[in-house]
């Protein structure tokens, strides 16, 4: 166990530095000077000069990738170009409305998506084992930024239940900032809940056809418990995988919804440091982001070296 | 050609029939093949002009003239579907191409060579993997400048390794195959095999791939274009359309309502050609049902 999750961590490592090349190149052949963008147009070249000895970019590309690199390890992230905060502050302050937001939609969409799957397999065949999966065909269709549309018309213009968009900040008491995250968390979760459906179903077909699932009903046990001890617990490792992948797919992929929704997330700092040439935000933004694919990744491959032995040999 | 000679007449009618029996794959041909054909009449025709602006009749509910209504500027909401369609199949298409393009080339030759090359392959595919890729997307367009060959170039990026990688474990599948060895035995190489023996045998699987990441690129450019990062006006596309209706929908809902379904159809067309294509084609799919 240990030299396979030493070489699992030693990859995600690899990874990220590799990943920090890319973003670091990329944002570095950008046009544009972000001294000059801050300073505007008529600035004089002595102040250009000052600020960007200051900002430290009139170093060589190797120092500042390196001076970047050793910040990001020790969690110093520079500072922003148009906040004049540093990034990981910004950062945490945004953190705390993603985050939370990830969570209540991949709470909602697991809510969703395990008893409807369970209960198309456990009928499968018959007419509403077709008409869930339908609807799961039809779910997964939904651009979520539609659905949000849709949600804020109906619940927030016409019947006047929740806030149609912004966010009041947690210090504003808990219930008014879940209220604002709700039709968000509501949007994000139904199409991943549809996946996550058509995953859970066909995992419990999978494990329905087992011996082990027969023998369990011939010694009497309900069909429930069969049902829900037996075969879930065996169908969950694909249902966890996909997860996984969809919560790193949920904190990153705020980023149109939290748009609809004028949220002050992680998605709306990236896209506003963007359109501001704060390449530095975005620049941190991309590296928080990639470390929590990787990790989440990683800890969805120790947790199925956990549950299956014969993993951790292979590659 | 590269098929077993003696299962090629059977299976491939028998492929026919499956998939004229398949219901998933039906009703998705018969809607792709209505919104392509929508598409393509609105080359020659559309109900109405839209580059003609008729502010008198802007943002009109449902009525005979406008069966879908009109927008903010007037323009008859049917025919921007129309056009707008135009623009959702080319983007997605393009960004496919781009996967396959690349990326089955990438997957056949790491699955040919193997060894120090295949793991390079794999790592690098592994690495734009961790990339979330509609953030990534966004980024793309945002700094490079907003407009539909940059959403293709965007959203086609993210498309290389899932091909690679199907591509690649198809391969991988094949190459042990006793025609591949005959073939390598009789002094073939590599590439000849692969492109007589290696790529007619997981065309299929390409195919069902194909067709998910067309409607996921149907998605990604509606949601980009709503960002103002795709197609830029007076292009009409659905993405845009769905940005414009957002903060008119108090007084003018039907203006958001039918190019969301636009979306929702042609995407729910896509998915399930794609899942009765590869209930059809993947025999070991089959069997389980």
């Amino acid at each position: 166990m240990i030299p396979y999750l030493a070489k699992r961590l030693l990859t995600g490592l690899l990874t990220l530095l590799a990943a920090s090349i890319i973003v670091f190149s990329v944002l570095e052949v950008l046009p544009g000077d972000p001294a000059r963008i801050m300073l505007g147009m008529n600035a004089s070249p002595e102040a250009l000069a000052a600020l960007r000895m200051e900002m430290g970019i009139d170093q060589p590309v190797l120092a500042r990738y390196l001076d970047w690199v050793a910040g990001l390890a020790t969690g110093d992230f520079g500072r922003s170009y148009t906040y004049s905060t540093p990034v990981i502050d910004l950062i945490a302050e945004r953190v705390a409305v993603s985050l939370p937001l990830a969570l209540l939609a991949l709470a909602l969409s697991t809510l969703i998506a395990l008893p409807v799957g369970v209960y198309a397999a456990s009928r499968r065949g018959t007419l509403s084992d077709t008409l869930t999966m339908g609807l799961a065909q039809v779910g997964v269709a939904i651009p979520n930024f539609w659905f949000a549309m849709l949600l804020v018309y109906v619940f927030a213009v016409g019947l006047r239940l929740v806030p149609a968009g912004g966010f009041p900040g947690w210090d504003q008491g808990i219930l008014q900032g879940l209220a604002a995250l709700l039709l968000p968390a509501v949007s994000l979760a139904l199409p991943q809940a549809a996946i996550l459906a058509r995953v859970t179903r066909s995992a419990m077909l999978e494990v329905l056809g087992e011996d082990y699932i027969r023998t369990a009903r011939a010694k009497g046990l309900p069909r429930r418990a069969v049902l829900w001890r037996h075969a879930l617990r065996n169908a969950l490792i694909p249902v966890l995988t996909i997860m996984g992948l969809q919560f790193a797919f949920l904190l990153a992929g705020t980023i149109i919804i939290e748009n609809v929704f004028y949220l002050p997330g992680l998605g709306r700092l990236v896209f506003q440091a963007i359109s501001q040439r704060d390449l530095i935000v975005v620049e941190g933004v991309v590296m928080l982001l990639v470390a929590t694919v990787i990790a989440v990744n990683m800890l969805v491959d120790v947790c199925y070296a956990i549950a299956d032995p014969r993993l951790r040999t292979a590659r | 050609m590269s098929l077993d000679p003696v299962f090629i007449a059977g299976p491939e009618r028998h492929i026919l029939r499956q998939a004229l029996s398949n219901r998933s794959f039906l009703i998705g041909l018969a809607i792709v093949a209505l919104v392509a054909a929508m598409a393509i009449v609105s080359f020659v025709w559309t109900p109405h002009d839209i580059t003609r602006l008729q502010v008198s009749d802007r943002m009109q509910g449902l009525s005979l003239a406008y069966p879908f209504g009109t927008d903010h500027l007037g323009r008859d909401i049917l025919s921007m579907i129309m056009i707008g369609a135009r623009n959702s199949i080319a983007v997605a298409i393009l960004a496919v191409g781009i996967g396959i393009g690349l990326g089955v080339p990438l997957g056949c030759w790491a699955a040919a060579r193997g060894g120090w090359l295949d793991e390079a392959v794999m790592r690098v595919n592994d690495l734009v993997f961790a990339f979330p890729a509609l953030l990534s997307a966004v980024m793309i367009t945002a700094i490079f400048g907003p407009s539909a060959i940059n959403a293709i170039i965007a959203i086609g990026i993210f498309n290389v390794p899932v091909f690679a990688r199907v591509a690649r474990a198809g391969a991988l599948a094949i190459w042990p195959r006793e025609y591949v060895l005959a073939a390598r035995a009789s002094g073939k190489g590599r590439f000849l095999i692969t492109v007589e023996h290696i790529l007619p045998n997981i065309a299929s699987v390409l195919l069902v791939q194909g067709t998910i990441q067309f409607a996921l690129g149907i998605l990604a450019e509606a949601g980009l274009s709503y960002l103002g990062l795709g197609a830029q006006p007076p292009m009409p596309s659905w993405g845009r359309m769905l940005f414009d209706a957002q903060t008119r929908m108090v007084v003018a809902p039907h203006l958001a309502l039918f190019p969301g379904l636009a979306i929702v159809v042609t995407v729910l067309g896509l998915n399930l050609l794609g899942d009765g294509l590869r209930d059809v084609l993947d025999p070991r799919v089959r069997r389980q049902r």
